[in-house]
């Protein structure tokens, strides 16, 4: 944690600070992003779309957020 | 005629679900929304393929796929494709699951990007896994009968071999091992790779295929949306001729006009 209290996290491979005491839910908002429309995993595990309100980000997390794209 | 029209009847089930068009189409390699949205709805399809991948997270308001196309009221069958190993997968579908809330998902787990023929080893193992965590995959498989049952055997929803690879258009390469793999099979049987036009889509049904699956034969023809209703005509009659049954092929020429009677 760094002296401001912000978190560092990756998310799709990118380095990003949030900070201390946001929910995931949070973060997704603070990105832009519906959390209704994509699919969150941290450190590995997918996180349920009922607890992204509840689980807080914590410092060094690794996250993926994706979504529905056209494939074949 | 008191036998009711079976055709009108004539639907087709995997994993609980009741569909009527027996034509699955992708979702990839359009040129816009509208245009891939245009073609899904003239192909007259109930299912679309998706991919799951990163969001943008530099550029979060570019469109969306489900502005589109309404998951609503099309089927969205999300799939593994760039997966390389079963570990990959499982996490992709997993993801999946929570991204759109169901269970039904098309696995395949690659060997080599140059032919993007599946690894079976690994997509086995997959499906085993899968099925383990309540998932129901159509899985995407070589054209070998004994594979297919395997996969079967181990949860397999719905089989679903390859024609020729993905993208290749070259159309189904070995009618016997996909008649074998039909004829064995107690779950759906759809050809998922391979078709290049309308005539390779009629062969898979008329080989009593359960269904078709396509993306770039749409996507990359000169016109997507006339290609489109192209294939739904086609699988409609590949399906109608398999039930209809073939007449028997003969060596040579057999008058239709009756011999007697001549003048």
């Amino acid at each position: 944690m760094s002296l401001d209290g912000s978190l560092s996290v990756r998310i799709n491979g990118e380095h990003r600070r949030v900070p201390g005491g946001t929910t995931i839910s949070e973060m997704v908002n603070q990105l832009g992003l519906d959390p209704l429309r994509v699919a969150v995993e941290r450190n590995l595990e997918v996180v349920p779309r009922s607890a992204l309100g509840q689980v807080c980000v914590e410092d060094g997390d690794d996250y993926e957020i994706v979504h529905f794209v056209g494939g074949g | 005629m008191n036998a009711p029209n079976p055709v009108q009847a004539d639907t087709w089930s995997v994993a609980g679900r009741t569909f009527t068009s027996r034509l699955i189409v992708g979702t990839g390699k359009y040129k816009s929304f509208e245009e891939n949205a245009a073609a899904v709805e003239a192909s007259g399809a109930e299912i679309v393929t998706v991919a799951v991948r990163r969001v943008n997270i530099a550029d979060p308001g570019q469109p969306m796929l489900t502005d589109f196309i309404d998951p609503k009221k099309v089927t969205y069958l999300p799939n593994t494709a760039g997966c390389f190993t079963a570990d990959d997968a499982v996490r992709t579908l997993r993801l999946a699951r929570e991204a759109g809330g169901w269970t039904l998902v098309k696995l395949e787990v690659l060997g080599e990007a140059k032919t993007l023929y599946p690894d079976m080893r690994e997509t086995l193992r997959a499906t085993e896994v899968l099925a383990k965590e309540g998932f129901e995959p159509m899985v995407y498989c070589v054209d070998d009968p004994i594979a297919a049952k395997q996969l079967e055997d181990a949860g397999a929803v719905a089989i679903m071999p390859l024609g020729a690879p993905i993208g290749s258009g070259l159309g189904i390469q070995n009618r016997v091992t996909i008649r074998l793999i039909v004829e064995g099979a107690g779950v759906p049987v759809l050809v998922d790779a391979g078709v290049g036009t309308a005539s390779d889509a009629a062969v898979a049904m008329e080989l009593g295929c359960d269904g078709v699956l396509m993306n770039t034969a749409i996507a990359e023809a000169k016109e997507p949306v006339l290609m489109a209703r192209a294939m739904k005509a086609a699988v409609e009659a590949g399906r109608l001729a398999y039930l209809a049954g073939r007449m028997q092929k003969r060596r040579y020429a057999d008058p239709s006009s009756p011999l007697a009677g001549l003048i």
